[in-house]
């Protein structure tokens, strides 16, 4: 198995849709692979297409409006979690009845953070997956429209 | 303490994960089949395998530890290990995938365009690596010595020579399908003795977990005292103990207090007041702080983030990723908890890392089941030292070949991969009194404060410059590293200095981030020219890639 092609090595980052696949005989050299961009074809219209990659004023400005929105996203939800959990130690600790509660027999603090809070957070992990693909969703219609 | 069956269940989950490796080895044969092999794997899959190579000595192991010991503030430990995924999701997942960056120098050199940047990344790499390697190594000769009665080094120097020779040899190539079978092997070692477990309490009556007497032997027991501390008995007399001390208690004598433990039910069971103790709540806020943002600056994390084929499956797979952890981390809890009942003798002997292990037996007797139920804990423990010790080997091994040797050959990434091993088995024969999950929390609050940021602002904001990356990593990352320096070989410390300096999370990430944004406004010529085609690659969805 000694080939030079073994190591996990960290790559030297590619352009995208560099396709360099190691399919040789002997000894190759080392390989680059890109796995995204494989078996991908364009398919946008084609002045949208020059719009974003030649950094026009329009391109460059969409690609900031997705940024800003998902960026928002990721904050507005991060927030959530500052509230909901960031401020569990501050409550407890500004109000130690809430710590000395207790539901079915458990202390409220083991409970919240013991068990409540994994919960919590993939409801808000999975909030964010929908939304952030509802953002790009947004964008591809926008890109995609028919030039007039 | 011998159980028999120890030794043969911990060696054939050694040979499995050695020989899933090898046989993974034959199907893929080039770096393509590699990589584009994982293109059919489907985001459950690579969300377990995520999760088997996260799951670490300091979640099977030391989390259960602390909180035995400490009791409800730690339980912020699991719920960040787990919320680090979120903050990965919300901030990182997607954008770092479509960058096609393989390790964090890959991202900086892509971003940022400097060779000197990614040699700064890749001593953190190291650094951080070698943090997170000790753990579970003291966890595994901390295991093998309480089951099997070895010598603490022995556990250390056999999971060190596996997983050395393993990565060295050709198993690094950390086949999904191994990693995956370590999340469910992990999972199952826990959550089924945890069944048993609930049952005996059951059936034992429920004795309470903080009587209002304070706890009780409840079977005849003689301690070996392992660490130094102060012991306060029933009647009020204080007696100092130190390493090699045997003490013998009679069943239903009360448990002695211990210095250093949260020892009463108030302590144990209820948060740090505020007023009284705004040290704790610091410290408590210091760790949700590095465990959050730690994750996505973990070397074998980012890595393994390269085998989703594109964006969005990044973030579906990290979304799993969360899920999974969540369930596995409902489970130290349990331990921790009928630890109080079970083992209190722990707490005296100052090895409360070992609650997992020794529970079973502890709990249900040394039958034929408490003996099969410690074997199957034994064997998921040293799942976990394999593949979180083979994963963070992997990628330190990778940067040492590629950015400090400098050679792309097989036979440099061995050379690598064997200076990589030493280094953290030396280190780990050396400081098996820290905690498992302090020294992890440490190498957390490293990534928190180095690359947390950069991966951050490297991704949403435009004016990061490589000055200021630099100036940032070197700040902030430097005080996280100063800190941890000082834990690990300093003199012990008192007072807020102390806890700035244990919990070092709350100030240095701040820091790192204020250094970061103010060098690169002061050096905003510097910000790389095609910063707009760079911010198109990362953000544009996956259908419009070209």
């Amino acid at each position: 198995m000694a080939a030079e092609d073994a190591l996990p090595a960290p790559r030297r980052p590619d352009p995208p849709g560099t396709i360099d696949e190691g399919v040789g005989s002997g000894p190759p050299a080392r390989t680059r692979v890109v796995l995204a961009e494989v078996s991908r074809r364009p398919h946008w219209p084609a002045g949208t297409h020059t719009e974003l990659t030649q950094q026009t004023r329009v391109g460059e400005a969409l690609v900031r409006g997705l940024v800003r929105a998902q960026l928002a996203l990721a904050l507005q939800l991060s927030a959530v979690v500052l509230v909901g959990l960031g401020g569990l130690p501050w409550l407890f600790a500004i109000a130690p009845s809430v710590g000395r509660m207790t539901v079915l027999g458990v202390n409220l603090p083991w409970l919240l953070l013991g068990v409540l809070s994994f919960p919590f957070l993939v409801a808000v992990g999975w909030t964010y997956v929908r939304l952030a693909e509802r953002n790009e969703q947004d964008f591809t219609d926008l890109v995609q429209r028919p030039e007039r | 303490m011998g159980n028999d069956l120890v030794v043969p269940a911990i060696v054939a989950v050694t040979l499995v994960t050695v020989a899933i490796g090898f046989y993974g080895l034959r199907l893929a044969r080039t770096t393509s089949d590699f990589l584009v092999a994982s293109r059919v794997v489907s985001p459950t899959w690579n969300a377990a395998a995520i999760g088997g190579e996260y799951l670490s000595a300091a979640s099977f192991l030391g989390v259960a530890g602390l909180i035995l010991k400490y009791g409800v503030d730690v339980l912020w430990y699991p719920v960040g290990f787990a919320a680090g995924y979120l903050a990965l999701l919300l901030f990182v997942a997607a954008p770092l995938r479509r960058s096609g960056a393989f390790t964090l120098p890959d991202f900086c050199e892509l971003r940022l365009g400097s060779r000197r940047l990614r040699t700064l990344a890749t001593v953190f790499v190291i650094f951080i690596g070698w943090l997170y390697l000790v753990p579970q190594l003291q966890g595994a000769g901390l295991t093998l010595a309480t089951l099997a009665g070895s010598p603490y080094p022995v556990g250390a120097l056999v999971v060190a020579a596996v997983v050395t020779a393993n990565v060295a040899l050709g198993g690094m190539r950390a086949v999904t399908f191994v990693q995956a079978f370590q999340y469910w092997l992990k999972l199952t070692a826990l959550a089924v003795p945890a069944i048993f477990l609930a049952l005996q309490w059951q059936s034992d009556g429920r004795p309470a977990v903080t009587p209002p007497d304070g706890a009780t032997f409840r079977t005849a027991t003689t301690v070996v005292v392992e660490q130094q501390a102060v012991l306060t008995l029933a009647d009020g007399q204080t007696l100092e103990v130190r390493p090699g001390d045997e003490l013998s208690f009679a069943e239903g004598e009360p448990v002695p207090e211990v210095s250093g433990v949260a020892n009463g039910a108030t302590d144990w069971l209820l948060p740090s007041d505020a007023g009284s103790d705004d040290r704790g709540l610091f410290g408590t806020y210091s760790l949700i702080l590095a465990t959050f943002l730690g994750t996505m600056g973990l070397p074998h994390v980012l890595v393994r983030f390269y085998t989703n084929p594109d964006g969005a499956a990044a973030r579906r797979t990290t979304l799993v990723v969360l899920a999974l952890v969540g369930v596995f981390y409902l489970l130290p809890t349990i331990y921790g908890v009928l630890g109080r009942i079970y083992t209190p003798q722990l707490l005296i002997t100052g090895q409360t890392d070992a609650v997992v292990v020794l529970l079973p037996e502890a709990a249900l007797g040394a039958g034929t089941t408490g003996r099969l139920l410690a074997a199957l804990v034994a064997a998921g423990a040293f799942a976990a030292f394999l593949s979180t010790s083979s994963g963070l080997l992997t990628s330190v091994a990778g940067v040492i070949s590629t950015d400090v040797l400098g050679r792309g050959s097989v036979r440099g990434f061995r050379l690598a991969t064997v200076i990589a091993g030493v280094v953290p088995t030396v280190l780990a024969l050396n400081v098996s009194g820290l905690d498992v999950s302090q020294v992890v929390g440490l190498a957390f609050a490293v990534a928190a404060s180095s690359f947390c940021p950069l991966l951050v602002l490297g991704i949403w904001w435009r004016g990061l410059t490589d000055a200021g990356a630099a100036a940032g990593i070197l700040v902030g990352g430097g005080a996280a590293v100063t800190s941890v320096l000082i834990t690990v070989l300093g003199p012990a410390m008192t007072g807020w200095p102390a806890t700035l300096i244990a919990q070092p999370a709350a100030w240095t990430v701040p820091l790192a981030f204020t250094v970061m944004i103010a060098v690169s406004l002061a050096t905003r010529r510097r910000a790389p020219a095609d910063i707009g085609r760079t911010m198109l690659r990362l953000h544009a969805p996956d259908a419009l890639r070209s």
